[in-house]
């Protein structure tokens, strides 16, 4: 099982980059130590910010940061960073078009039992509403390191989520393909088409793996990218199969599941369902028990696809 | 040397002029924030139309952004934009000249419109300039109303966190919001305290339509090491015409065809005057 999480990866790539890149500054509201950041502000304290706990105010000095040329990572709670300061996000940074990496940590359930104030199940929606923002959903370690190395050579404004713990490996160390914007393709398959994003993507590889032994042909996309969603590549999946299944730590409304459905319904009609968390405060529980109970795992997935085949 | 005094009329009056072009605008912040743009932009700031973009400049965001008009008068008169082109486009559809600052436009930093964003992006500009070792300043314009946003001291807290003396706040101090006094409002009657007390180093300026008290201000400001200063401009609303000044109404009222005639007649007689001191 892999000890590594993905806020350690984005600090060990920002930290590797600062060295270098001295616009590179990273900021914190009074969340260094969640972010995993602690080494950064310890090794570059003068590209550091720390501006207590005020995410509005995180997130206008990143956009005022960008604007002086600098490169800003802004670090916080999901659930805090993308509604609290959401006036901020979608003015100084969409609209105002500046460089600003927002980092939503523990995001989705990741806080488990301290309950819906602290889980960020409406952020895929909320930010990607907003005109001119990316919003990027890694699915592990690996893929994350691709991810932020392609963000830094970028300078237009994104929201990348990530959980809390230590996610297991999806790719590995010598294969990890990735492509900016476009969907990773971890299985193909003739019979159905799996879509999912974020810490949602392992446990559908297990259900692509249960499917098999069936004699299910399930094909997967690894869809990191929610916004832009690669339509191409989604098309391209979903046109041979019978049946669609998303699959994401989100609310059931505006995320991942209502992009894709939206896609296929103008594009290749046929029958998908959307398997997210509840429109209701999660269950109380870890990470591993509120996605057992809503079905958010390897059996689960496969149980929904043969459900509809 | 140009009576700037007196030029703020012509100025007023092309604020004026584009809101009636556009048929609407918010009148009465235009007017009375007139001679601090005016300071700024024609005493004060290292920004023209040659330096637009040079890192080195002097930054500007106008976080009450609901006064563009008389920022557009502003940006016109100093060479950033057409008059005509602002008069004739000034929402219209598909126009870039929208009632709040477009940063698609030439000089214009950021999009502002919704209130309380302009102090901590600006206490971020201040600070990324200071890192990029730059001797830029930066001037935000806040309405008396805005200060009612929670934004605007999370701003103040880090300004002063940061000790960002490249850093000048202004407040438009008409004591009018829309829908009235501001004091009845939400009150700040102990503002100069208030903003005191988040470290800053404060200026109250009585005649804050005047652009040599202003002037004073700014140059105190730069003088200041180690903390931002903020600026308490006592202004009129509606400044330049009785039928405006001071009257909550006239937040963002469109004159009539008579008091358009009766405005226009008392700036000239305001500019007149000046001239003959």
């Amino acid at each position: 099982m892999n000890k590594i999480t993905n806020r350690k990866v984005i600090c060990d790539v920002l930290m590797e980059r600062a060295e270098t890149d001295r616009d590179i500054t990273v900021l914190c509201s009074d969340s260094r130590g969640s972010a995993s950041m602690t080494p950064f502000f310890a090794k570059y304290p003068g590209q550091t910010v720390e501006v207590g706990i005020a995410e509005q105010d995180l997130v206008s000095i990143s956009a005022g940061m960008a604007k002086a040329g600098l490169k800003p990572y802004a670090f916080s709670p999901a659930s805090f960073l993308s509604t609290r300061s959401y006036e901020q996000i979608k003015i100084d940074c969409a609209y105002s078009n500046q460089n600003v990496k927002l980092v939503g940590i523990s995001g989705g359930i990741s806080y488990g039992a301290l309950g819906m104030s602290h889980h960020s199940a409406q952020d895929i929606a909320a930010v990607s509403a907003i005109p001119n923002m990316r919003v990027y959903l890694p699915s592990d370690r690996f893929q994350t390191r691709k991810l932020f190395e392609a963000l830094l050579d970028d300078d237009k404004p994104a929201y990348i989520r990530i959980g809390r713990n230590a996610v297991e490996d999806v790719y590995s160390e010598d294969s990890c393909p990735f492509v900016m914007d476009r969907a990773s393709v971890l299985s193909e398959g003739k019979d159905a088409l799996i879509v999912a994003c974020g810490e949602m993507v392992r446990p559908a590889l297990d259900a692509v793996e249960l499917l098999k032994q069936s004699g299910i042909d399930a094909a997967l996309l690894d869809m990191y990218c929610v916004k832009p969603l690669d339509t191409e590549t989604l098309l391209k999946y979903a046109g041979p199969v019978r049946a669609v299944v998303t699959v994401e730590e989100h609310s059931p409304f505006g995320g991942l599941g209502s992009m894709v459905s939206q896609v296929i319904g103008a594009e290749c009609p046929k029958r998908v369902r959307n398997m997210a968390l509840p429109d209701a405060p999660v269950i109380t529980g870890t990470s591993a028990e509120v996605f057992r109970y809503y079905g958010l795992i390897g059996e689960g997935i496969a149980k929904k696809v043969r459900e509809m085949l | 040397m140009e009576n700037l005094e007196a030029k703020a009329y012509d100025l007023r009056q092309m604020a004026l002029d584009i809101i009636m072009a556009g048929g609407g605008g918010h009148i009465g912040g235009d007017m009375s924030v007139m001679e601090i743009l005016m300071a700024l932009y024609y005493c004060q700031m290292n920004i023209s139309p040659e330096n637009v973009n040079d890192p080195g400049r002097d930054y500007f965001i106008l976080s009450k952004g609901h006064s563009v008009e008389a920022y557009y008068a502003v940006l016109c008169d100093r060479g950033f934009l057409d008059y005509e082109t602002v008069k004739s486009q000034f929402s219209k559809f598909g126009s870039e000249y929208i009632g709040h600052p477009n940063n698609h436009l030439n000089g214009i930093e950021m999009n502002s419109g919704s209130l309380g964003h302009g102090l901590p992006v600006s206490v971020g500009l201040a600070l990324g300039n200071r890192r990029k070792g730059r001797d830029s300043r930066v001037y935000v314009v806040m309405g008396d109303g805005e200060l009612a946003e929670g934004s605007v001291w999370e701003g103040f807290m880090s300004g002063h966190m940061y000790g960002l003396d490249n850093l000048c706040a202004v407040i438009d101090r008409n004591h009018l919001q829309i829908s009235g006094n501001t004091e009845d409002v939400m009150a700040h009657e102990v503002l100069r305290d208030r903003v005191a007390a988040f470290g800053w180093h404060v200026i109250s300026v009585r005649e804050g339509n005047s652009i040599p008290e202003l002037n004073a201000a700014f140059e105190e400001a730069k003088s200041v090491k180690g903390q931002p200063t903020c600026i308490i401009a006592d202004t009129v609303k509606g400044c330049g015409s009785p039928l405006m000044e001071n009257k909550a109404d006239w937040h963002h009222h469109l004159p009539t065809a008579e008091e358009y005639a009766q405005i226009t007649r008392d700036f000239a007689a305001h500019k007149a005057a000046l001239l003959a001191q």
